[in-house]
């Protein structure tokens, strides 16, 4: 029974500390996103060339930064899982997973709806956007997998081996970029000439972008602790009513 | 050593005697490469401009169906804890059973696909390069399947999981096979690089693969 | 040569199914396993067989070889055979005589282990056309197959019956003559010579709330 206990006990601190401080990253993301949003209607100018519809980067560029760093989240994770089985390791992988998939598709929707006025389509076979797909996919993978399976044990740990596996593929997708634009056309870049006016409205967004994706993080990891609590303390109760019909059928 | 060789001779005699399903692979292939151009129209200018594209999918998924039984049996009949207690790390296991479904299956899917070409009008320039594509890029398809062979192993349903686990790790392979293709009938000086990535993509996976997969088989054996 | 395992502790989806558990097995001794459903018998079995790592606590062979794992030195017969339909009786045998021994004279052992388990009359036929019983026998010819100390059986007598039953026990005996180890769990008598009885739901340091 004592694992048991030391499992319960475990992440206690986390919750102790995560209760304190999400209440102020809910409240550090809100301002933040609030006075990036202003400055993107209010401040940064429109594009000469695309006009309002620029402004789609300010949403755009976040949500993909995010959906890399989703996925290095619960690569590391995993990592943490499989090498130092850290009680909270899987509990952060878990709760991420969702959470970067949502934040790949909002930077496939918003890139699809820029590239309408920019490209004249809603979508090009280009490098970037067809790694960001196969993002979107590993995302998927590891959530099919990990609904698939009864264990929760086995399917953290086999989830967590698609996890890292799905990291080694990133950088051979990534370099795949040169390779796949001798084909199709070349990749545009936004990122090499970005005018101050622009650059911080958006590195506002961006850590507005951060501060919520930790929070809600966050609140999920304590919803997956809460959950699993519950279901610790429900199998224990199974084994003393099971130990009971024992002493029942003894005594008679 | 000569464990890893016992191993793949077993795996390779069982994959002759149960024989079906190489047939049936073989057979998804033909199907899917037959019924492509009833989809797309009888345009034979079109069809050859895509022929390298069409067989490269088609042999992905034909792949895709044999993959589950690279582990199911040896885990069904118990075989794979007894080979786990032998002195062969499980890693070698996994390779050794990944190179004898490549040998099994990759080859003779990469050796049907020039017959298929001819009914796709394939340059016959491309052969050479088509038959060279396939046999550099399918032990990644091999090697990359046993990882979600052995993760789906104890899931519902594995046969469709395993599809949407091992297709975006595929998708490198696809990529530079039919660049290399392209570079192949279009600018011949180009055929080297994609297919040196290709290879290297192959190489790469015969690594990675065995290590993930054994390490998916030996969560799975507790 | 001793097995020694100290203060395991074992989870499964997450509970927690032996706890501080130790135990010990001399040379020339069946350790028979016993116990309700549950008590833990076949995780026992399979952690010494080195497929789930504890928790806690150590499993070592004391006198065994140094450079190899337990798992190494053991055969481990599980409910199912580890017998390939496809492949004859003899092709199964003799692959498990290979890997598990090496290849030099496999073959002597491969007719060994067939006539000890009365099967050498079906060496020729695919292991598909045998009954459960046969089946069984052939699985278990393993066990003779390659020469490891220590003997992991779980419910090795399912499906046997009372002649092979005997067979298996004569295996066993010699094997404990020689100085070997047997840890077995059955729910049925095995007539092994020397065994003594352990109760893992005694043992397993799990109080019944």
């Amino acid at each position: 029974m004592q694992t048991l206990t030391q499992r319960l006990a475990n992440p206690t601190r986390f919750m102790e500390l995560s209760g304190m401080m999400l209440p102020w990253l809910f409240a550090l993301a809100a301002a933040l996103i609030a006075y990036g949003l202003y400055l993107v209607f209010f401040v940064a100018p429109p594009d000469y060339q695309q006009g309002e519809t620029v402004k789609i980067m300010y949403i755009h560029v976040p949500s993909a930064w995010l959906a890399m760093m989703g996925y290095g989240i619960a690569a590391v994770s995993s990592f943490g899982l499989l090498v130092f089985r850290h009680p909270l390791a899987d509990v952060s992988a878990k709760a991420v997973v969702p959470i970067g998939a949502a934040f790949t598709f909002l930077a496939l929707v918003t890139g699809s709806l820029w590239g309408k006025p920019m490209w004249g389509t809603y979508w090009v076979w280009d490098a970037r956007l067809t790694s960001v797909l196969i993002l979107f996919f590993l995302y998927l993978g590891l959530m099919a997998l990990r609904s698939s399976l009864e264990d929760e044990n086995l399917a953290a740990k086999l989830t967590a081996v698609l996890a890292l596996v799905g990291v080694a593929i990133l950088p051979i997708i990534k370099f795949s970029v040169e390779w796949w634009n001798t084909l199709h056309q070349p990749s545009t870049g936004f990122t090499s000439s970005v005018y101050p006016s622009m650059r911080t409205p958006l590195l506002v967004m961006a850590i507005g972008f951060s501060t919520l994706f930790v929070a809600m993080h966050m609140l999920a990891m304590r919803n997956e602790v809460l959950r699993r609590r519950v279901k610790a303390m429900r199998m224990v109760e199974v084994e003393q009513r099971d130990s009971g019909a024992h002493a029942i059928a003894q005594g008679g | 050593m000569s464990d890893l060789m016992n191993l793949i001779g077993r795996d390779l005699r069982l994959a002759v005697r149960e024989g079906g399903a190489l047939g049936t692979a073989l057979g998804f292939f033909l199907v899917v490469v037959a019924m492509l151009p009833l989809g797309l129209g009888p345009d034979l200018n079109l069809l050859s401009r895509i022929a390298a594209g069409i067989l490269w999918i088609a042999l992905l998924l034909a792949a895709l169906l044999s993959l589950p039984r690279v582990f199911e049996s040896d885990h069904e009949d118990g075989s794979l804890e007894v080979l786990a207690t032998g002195g062969l790390p499980l890693e070698l296991v996994a390779a050794g059973k990944s190179l004898a479904h490549w040998i099994s299956t990759g080859i003779p899917l990469a050796l049907l696909a020039p017959v298929l070409g001819i009914l796709l009008n394939l340059d016959l320039a491309a052969y050479p390069a088509l038959i060279a594509t396939m046999l550099a890029g399918t032990p990644a398809v091999s090697f990359l399947g046993a990882i979600g062979a052995a993760l789906t192993l104890k899931t519902r349903r594995g046969g469709l999981l395993l599809a949407l686990l091992v297709l975006p790790l595929y998708i490198p392979t696809l990529i530079f096979g039919i660049s290399a293709m392209s570079a192949a009938t279009m600018s011949p000086g180009a055929f080297g690089p994609s297919f040196a990535i290709l290879a290297a993509i192959s190489l790469a996976s015969v690594v990675v693969g065995p290590i993930a997969a054994a390490a998916a088989l030996r969560i799975q054996l507790q | 040569m001793r097995l020694i395992a100290e203060n395991l502790t074992v989870e499964r989806g997450g509970r927690t199914i032996l706890s501080g558990l130790s135990f010990l097995a001399g040379a020339g001794e069946a350790v028979v396993l016993v116990g309700p459903n549950g008590a833990g018998k076949t995780t026992l079995l399979r952690t010494i067989a080195g497929f789930i790592r504890p928790v806690s606590g150590s499993i070592r062979l004391e006198g065994g070889q140094t450079d190899t794992t337990v798992a190494e030195q053991a055969h481990f017969i599980g409910h199912a055979n580890a017998i390939k339909a496809h492949l004859t009786v003899r092709e199964n045998v003799r692959f498990w005589a290979t890997y598990l021994g090496g290849p030099r004279e496999a073959e002597a052992r491969v007719d060994l282990a067939l006539q000890h388990f009365a099967i050498s009359g079906l060496g020729e036929f695919p292991a598909a056309y045998l009954s459960a019983g046969q089946k069984r026998r052939a699985g278990l010819a393993r066990l003779l197959v390659a020469v490891r100390p220590l003997w992991l059986l779980d419910e090795p007598t399912v499906s046997l019956d009372a002649a092979s039953t005997k067979v298996l026990g004569a295996a066993v005996n010699a094997h404990l003559e020689g100085g070997g180890l047997v840890i077995a769990a059955s729910h049925l008598p095995l007539g092994f010579a020397r065994s003594r009885e352990f109760d893992v739901a005694a043992a397993r340091g799990i109080v019944p709330a």
